[in-house]
């Protein structure tokens, strides 16, 4: 059965994987760096990372690559938990960034406390996170319960918290702005002392562990995508769609409630207003560029978490190369146009045939 | 439209949670009421020209009225710190016991603040008061107050109408502002100043008034060059990413400036990350706006070098007009500026952080 | 071109990821023809219409369309509607939320805008003419299926067509209703539209067809005028083997039709869904295979979707096994080792984007529970056990289903229910749309699993098939059953005069 592949079967099965489109972008903005950094030649490489001494004395890794991936890792939870709710709802749910609020508002009450001391925590960091898991999940619970069991569209449906969300934040901590200084509060969004990796990186890969686990030891993908595709074909197979729905929804609140967490502990502060603002953007755009369909079905998470890395390095080259900051949006637009645009069936369906007509051609060389 | 529903239902529902929390419920105080009856004629010369229902509101108002009403349209309190410690100054300030029936609205967008305006003059409020979202667009409600024998006064924010359709305006000079941070940065004598800007959402009054000063003293010494200027719209984490990338490219800078505290805190995560020492005695001086209590605190500590208030007690201001008018005299002038400081942190004290501090 | 020649395909080929969809076709249709394409699923019927209608582009060959000069270059539907080609395609094509006049005219005016009253006037007389019971403004979605197939005939005529393609028009329409087509067809045929006519019926070949041209794996077997290709022929030209007598399973004495006084496998006794069937009591026992028959909407899929708890079960006992039991849903009757192949194939059956693989093992995959995936290497083993044992044509068990032929398709969900043994298989429509061959491996599947001592009930519209299968029928009138025929009353006449009702002679 197994033969050989000419490099061109193997270019073509590699541009048919769904994992190609992210990749690929992935290779333009490496490539773009690359040359970027030839040119400028100012001594510094975009890829250079430095294993540096931090303020409190203990071996750190930083360059651009470890800021990449350091402020990827928010991005990469949601990515996980929307790649699910896109494939079993067929929908995205745009509260994320106001339930990160809410969770991270959370945190803050309990470690602050009665707010009398800034700099030491009122409560241990553990319980404030479980109760911020326990809340965004019940928040995710409501969002999916709207959506499967009242039949609302996704998007309108999360469209109540993503109005309120803010609201109930800034509510939970009676409109104040807490501050949390102690330092073990900022290990989760800095580097716990003597891990030279920061921590959100860790959690992020904690994070993929833990979904991988899940995937490879339930049937979540495969009720999730089976839900996604066919619910009335799942409902005779034995499977409870509505309950598959709320579950993904219940998975993506647990993972927002990480990135609050990482969110609240960069700045050891928090801000309703501004605090992962427009991220559920982001996050969608990453289920996007890992090519999977946002009207559901099937899905490939790691393309998912793929694509949030390439939104961050997209973000972090802009910033290094000082561009604009109002040109900035625009863009990152054009290049996420390009992107999503690549990654239309449609247009990969034309790619195809172009590479095969290509192919086709050499072939006639050879042959002559 | 169903988000924008929703934003109002939240906000209606707050400002009910809210008022009732106030206990504004109309008690006897006795001394504002000579000062209405006079206030009450005026409503009703004009009201002819009006619809009959505000006709027939008009004696009600005066009826239960020894309370000045006053409409307060404000933006959202959540925006940052600086508008919830003007928010909770508006509320300590426009009580029953102060003499005052206050209704409050909120919102971040221009459009629903105009509707909101328009429902104050339908419930015949005495008193307008409104920090624009916006500064375009009024022209129309303003005259509509006017014509109801309504006053409007400005706080915080201007707008773009002509200056008989209110009675007074008190803002902050965020030009000023910026002007009064620069001049102090000046006034350290460094032999090269190198600045990393972070500036706020691009367009509102404070990013222009602070950016302004910035740009000048940039553009007209040779010893001071921006290192790289970009908005984190006063995001906290996306001012880190930008101070971040100046350093993962090893850019040279010893001055963050950035246009609020939460920008300057997430500057100083990043500096902290990359061990650069900054505050007094450190290689980079770090400056801040708003003077939010922790912000003063980190002064204090000497984490940072300076941080400018935007003074967002405007209600005694309002206040002191609103008894004026009441007397029969108007304010001396339309533009009121409040006062502002600069706080450095070589000399801050414990006091300047318990009284600025918001 | 000869003269009377409107359409001539050659040498077409189409190829997907290395499949060979058609290699090597000729087609030809003349003016004023109706012209049957046959061939199994998978034989590349559909594709051929496909390439034509410009759905699909073809890797070579020509086409060429009367009056239109040199090769017709098709590469969109919108190309062949220009070029004169009119399609009806087997599964609605049609948007069911607008109005019957909408669909019939949309997208069809040059202008921007559109004048609704004499739109609506023009459908109206349109509908009277081919008697199609529905008027301009009645919302699509809510006519039957028979009318809203008629609705995209309609629309396919109104175009000034040279060439109407039928693609399974017929299989949702009940006798009259083909009748009308067929007298439609005549009509069309008189003008001198060529028509093809893509069908599974026989019956309706031979009933309007001029001349059939039979295709088989992708490849041309030949082109037939009717009168030289009897039926056994036309059979064993698209099996590509003699037929060795469809009534050889006939032969065969099927299951134990009187009661033998043993305990049912399973038992109901005045069971009603929310679908508006009245109570209805039902047994089968192991060995058995019985079947519900009917006009279309008797309720024998309602039935059948009420005992597998498909539907909410708003009243009645079931007894498994002679334990009383409570399906409240499809997972409580697979656990009791019921499984139920759905009427609708693409609607509840098929998980079309997901691999041959995944739908084969979804039901089993879920009986096992949440936490119990199947491996990979498992997986891959039941999918190439029953791809082998049901002769699934795929190119992998990679494949998405939803790529495969109706046949093909259908053999997955019966592998995917085989696959968690079931005591007791519902087959709803099991050979609806699929081709001959295959049909006639599904009855034979049924009856092999009553030998083994499974229970089967057996759901279709074609009447024979039944009597062919079932050791006992439950027939249907108006939502209730009427009766129940077995040993020497199971004959054609009985049946039908059973669903007809009582005062048929």
């Amino acid at each position: 059965m197994k033969q050989k592949k000419s490099f061109g079967e193997i270019v073509n099965v590699i541009v048919h994987k769904q994992i190609f489109i992210p990749l690929a972008a992935l290779f333009i903005l490496v490539v773009f760096n690359f040359i970027a950094d030839l040119i400028v030649n100012d001594g510094t490489s975009f890829f250079e990372i430095t294993y540096g001494m931090s303020k409190d004395g203990y071996h750190v890794l930083s360059g651009n690559l470890i800021t990449v991936i350091d402020n990827a890792s928010e991005l990469v939870l949601l990515a996980i938990g929307m790649t699910l709710v896109t494939a079993a709802s067929g929908g995205q749910d745009i509260s994320v960034g106001a339930v990160i609020a809410i969770a991270g508002s959370v945190i803050l009450r309990i470690v602050c406390g009665d707010g009398s001391d800034a700099n030491t925590l009122q409560a241990p960091i553990i319980l404030a996170f479980f109760a911020a898991c326990i809340v965004a999940m019940l928040f995710g619970a409501f969002n999916g319960m709207l959506v499967a069991y009242f039949k609302i569209q996704p998007m309108v449906a999360t469209l109540i918290l993503f109005t309120a969300g803010r609201s109930i934040a800034a509510w939970i901590n009676n409109n104040e702005l807490p501050v949390m200084n102690a330092p073990s509060f900022g290990y989760f969004g800095k580097f716990i002392p003597g891990i030279a990796v920061p921590t959100p990186v860790l959690i992020a890969i904690a994070g993929m562990i833990l979904i991988g686990l899940v995937l490879k030891f339930t049937n979540l993908g495969l009720y999730a995508q089976s839900v996604g595709i066919n619910p009335n074909s799942s409902r005779l197979n034995g499977i409870n769609p509505e309950v598959i729905k709320l579950i993904t929804y219940v998975i993506l609140g647990f993972f927002v409630a990480i990135a609050g967490l990482i969110k609240v502990s960069r700045v050891q502060s928090i801000n309703y207003s501004v605090i992962a603002k427009d991220i559920e953007m982001d996050a969608i755009l990453a289920v996007a560029l890992g090519g999977n369909p946002l009207g559901g079905g099937k899905f490939n998470i790691w393309a998912s978490i793929l694509g949030a890395y390439v939104i961050q390095m997209l973000t972090t080259t802009l910033f290094r190369y000082n561009v604009d900051a109002t040109a900035l949006p625009a863009y990152k637009a054009v290049v996420v146009v390009v992107l999503v645009v690549l990654s239309a069936p449609v247009v990969r369906e034309r790619l195809n045939r172009l590479f095969a007509s290509l192919k086709s051609k050499n072939e006639g060389k050879e042959a002559a | 439209m169903k988000k924008r529903l929703l934003a109002m239902l939240m906000s209606v529902t707050m400002v009910a949670g809210m008022t009732a929390c106030g206990g504004s419920t109309p008690a006897p105080a006795a001394d504002p009421a000579p000062a209405k009856t006079e206030e009450a004629p005026a409503v009703e010369e004009e009201a002819p020209a009006e619809e009959a229902e505000v006709e027939e509101e008009a004696p009600a108002a005066t009826a239960d009225g020894e309370l000045i009403k006053v409409g307060i349209i404000n933006n959202d309190p959540n925006e940052s710190g600086y508008r919830t410690a003007n928010d909770a100054d508006m509320k300590a300030t426009f009580t029953a016991d102060n003499g005052y029936d206050a209704s409050f609205a909120y919102s971040l967008k221009n459009e629903e603040q105009i509707a909101a305006a328009q429902k104050f003059i339908q419930d015949d409020v005495d008193y307008l008061l409104i920090s624009a979202a916006g500064t375009s667009g009024w022209d129309t409600v303003l005259t509509d107050a006017q014509n109801a024998g309504i006053k409007v006064i400005l706080f915080d924010r201007t707008i773009d109408a002509d200056e008989s359709l209110y009675e007074a305006s008190i803002v902050s000079d965020m030009a000023k502002e910026g002007q009064t941070a620069v001049d102090w940065l000046a006034s350290q004598n460094l032999p090269e100043y190198k600045v990393i800007h972070i500036q706020g959402v691009m367009g509102s009054a404070a990013q222009i008034g602070r950016t302004k000063a910035m740009d000048d003293m940039v553009a007209a010494n040779d010893n001071w060059t921006m290192v790289t200027q970009q908005t984190a719209e006063w995001n906290a984490e996306t001012a880190q990413q930008i101070v971040q990338s100046a350093i993962d490219s090893k850019e040279d800078f010893n001055v963050i400036y950035a246009e609020n505290d939460d920008m300057a805190k997430g500057a100083v995560a990043a500096l902290d990350k990359a061990n650069i020492s900054h505050g007094v005695d450190g290689d980079v001086i770090v400056m801040g706006y708003d003077c939010n209590k922790w912000a003063l605190e980190e002064l204090l500590a000497g984490n940072w070098n300076y941080d400018g208030q935007c003074n967002p007690f405007q209600a005694s201001y309002i206040d002191e007009i609103i008894q004026g008018l009441e007397a029969g005299t108007a304010p001396a002038q339309k533009t009121v500026i409040m006062d502002e400081k600069g706080f450095d942190a070589k000399t801050i004290t414990q006091d300047d952080v318990d009284k600025y501090g918001i | 071109m000869q003269d009377d020649v409107i359409l001539k395909m050659r040498n077409i080929r189409k190829s997907f990821g290395g499949v060979h969809a058609l290699h090597e076709v000729d087609f030809t249709l003349r003016r004023g023809e109706i012209h049957a394409l046959m061939g199994e699923n998978g034989a590349g019927k559909s594709t051929l219409i496909k390439v034509l209608t410009g759905v699909y582009q073809k890797d070579e060959g020509t086409v060429e369309i009367e009056g239109i000069q040199g090769e017709a270059n098709i590469r969109s539907p919108q190309d062949a509607q220009n070029s004169g080609i009119s399609t009806v395609y087997q599964e609605i094509s049609l948007c069911p939320n607008l109005t019957v006049a909408e669909n019939m005219f949309i997208g069809r005016g040059k202008g921007a805008f559109t004048d609704w009253k004499s739109m609506n006037t023009k459908a109206d007389k349109m509908l009277r003419e081919l008697d199609i019971p529905t008027y301009a403004t009645e919302q699509l979605g809510s006519c039957s299926i028979a009318v809203q197939q008629m609705v995209a005939i309609a629309r396919a005529v109104d175009m000034e067509c040279k060439v109407l393609i039928l693609d399974e028009p017929t299989s949702s329409l009940d006798e009259q209703e083909v009748e009308k087509l067929f007298k439609l067809m005549r009509d069309l045929k008189a003008k001198g539209v060529g028509i093809i006519f893509v069908t599974h019926f026989l019956d309706q070949v031979y009933e309007v067809c001029d001349r059939i041209t039979v295709l088989r794996d992708g490849g041309l077997v030949g082109e037939y005028v009717i009168e030289d290709l009897p039926r056994v022929k036309l059979v064993s030209k698209m099996l590509g083997k003699e037929l060795d007598d469809i009534s050889d399973i006939k032969g065969e004495e099927t299951g134990k039709a009187e009661d033998d006084g043993s305990v049912p496998v399973f038992e109901a006794k005045g069971l009603c869904s929310t679908e508006g069937i009245k109570p209805f009591d039902f047994y089968i026992k192991a060995g058995e295979v019985n079947g519900f028959t009917g006009l279309l909407g008797s309720g024998r899929s309602e039935c059948v979707r009420a005992i597998f708890g498909a539907d909410k079960v708003t009243e009645g006992k079931v007894k498994v096994k002679g334990k009383e039991v409570t399906i409240k849903k499809p997972i409580d009757a697979m656990k009791l080792g019921i499984g139920y192949l759905p009427e609708d194939r693409k609607r509840d059956g098929i998980v079309s984007e997901l691999s041959v693989r995944d739908n084969l093992i979804l039901a089993f995959q879920v009986m096992k529970g949440f936490f119990h995936p199947i491996s990979r290497a498992k997986a891959e083993e039941y999918a190439d056990e029953y791809i082998k044992l049901l002769d699934i044509k795929t190119a992998s068990s990679e494949t998405p289903i939803g790529r495969l032929s109706g046949g093909n398709q259908q053999k997955v969900i019966i592998a995917r229910w085989l696959l968690t043994h079931p005591d007791y298989l519902i087959l709803d429509e099991p050979t609806r749309g699929i081709d001959i061959g295959t049909k006639i491996e599904i009855q034979k599947l049924a009856l092999k699993l009553a030998s083994e001592g499974k229970s089967v009930t057996f759901i279709s519209s074609e009447v024979d098939e039944m009597l062919r299968t079932c050791s006992r029928l439950v027939v249907m009138r108006d939502r209730a059953v009427v009766g129940e025929l077995s040993g020497s009353d199971l004959n054609q006449t009985k049946v039908m005069a059973t669903i007809a009702g009582g005062e048929s002679k």
